[in-house]
């Protein structure tokens, strides 16, 4: 089964953030809590990890991307 | 500017554990920030680290390098190190005389709100500084806390599995000629610390124990134990 990864809320003021560094690439075995991409806003960064443990099956953004909160980031399986 | 006094509580007294590392090297305390972490995405008690650090100039995650006013070479020759990190914000300065707190705390048990976080981190600064008799405030839209127009503490955070780690830099005796050497933030601000803001030397270890009293007070917070290194 797919799992979407999605950018959380991460605060009332917050509406997008910018892909700073992405940790994980496609195929790679996850363990639930694994770091797959990294998210600048202003002042903070912000780990987005596994949600379940699987197989990273598509990243679907790049460093430098600005993504919007609530935006789908990668597919586990 | 933001109004004063303190947001609501958002949790009553749970304890923290302090953990001073003294003088110690950028690299080796990120080192430990790290491990801590681990230990509170695994349950362990929240955790505030202080230290001072080695003259290192460090790039957060949007810093560029033009934001440096002086050669690298310039830089060393003044005993300073530089190093790009994994925080929020731009080029700052760390070194002697700076109080630095790294709090390592679980957000899911305070507030998922990244803003909302940086704000307390600010008001404790707001805070200490007003017991030290040094007028300070924050304003809305720029992260920070100024004295006038000038800059005394800085802050720049990370957050994994909802654990923050890095934190804020509050300038008690720094020597201010290394932030000449850069753009602080990436800014044209005035950099100051509270040892110019007084006209006096102002002691670290003085400043450590209020900002304790303070993080406990704006983050609900009971001191339970310290560390030794």
């Amino acid at each position: 089964m797919m799992v979407e990864v999605k950018l959380p809320e991460l605060g009332e003021e917050i509406k997008t953030a910018i892909v700073s560094c992405v940790y994980a690439k496609v195929g790679d075995c996850l363990k639930e809590g694994d770091d797959i991409v990294e998210l600048t806003t202003d002042k903070a960064t912000f780990n987005v990890s596994a949600t379940r443990t699987g197989v990273l099956k598509k990243i679907l953004v790049k460093e430098g991307d600005e993504v919007l909160i609530g935006q789908t980031l990668a597919f586990i399986e | 500017m933001v109004g004063a006094g303190h947001d609501p509580p958002l949790r009553v007294y749970m304890q923290m554990y302090i953990q001073d590392l003294g003088l110690i090297d950028y690299q080796t305390a990120y080192a430990f920030q790290k491990a801590t972490v681990q230990k509170v995405i695994e349950g362990g008690q929240a955790t505030l680290i202080l230290c001072e650090h080695a003259p290192v100039f460090t790039l957060g995650r949007i810093a560029t390098e033009e934001n440096f006013l002086v050669q690298r070479a310039t830089l060393e020759a003044q005993g300073a190190t530089v190093c790009r990190i994994n925080r929020g914000g731009e080029v700052t300065f760390h070194g002697p005389g700076q109080l630095i707190a790294y709090p390592i705390l679980n957000l899911n048990y305070f507030s998922k709100d990244l803003k909302l976080y940086m704000g307390k981190l600010e008001q404790v600064a707001v805070d200490l500084l007003q017991y030290f008799g040094i007028v300070a405030h924050r304003f809305s839209g720029r992260t920070g806390v100024f004295c006038g127009g000038r800059k005394i503490a800085t802050i720049g955070i990370g957050v994994r599995r909802w654990v923050s780690f890095h934190g804020m830099a509050v300038n008690v005796s720094t020597d201010l000629g290394f932030f000449s050497m850069i753009k602080p933030c990436g800014l044209d601000v005035q950099m100051t610390s509270m040892s110019k803001e007084l006209g006096r030397s102002v002691e670290l270890k003085e400043v450590k124990e209020k900002f304790i009293e303070y993080f406990c007070l704006n983050f609900n917070l009971e001191l339970h134990l310290r560390g030794v290194v």
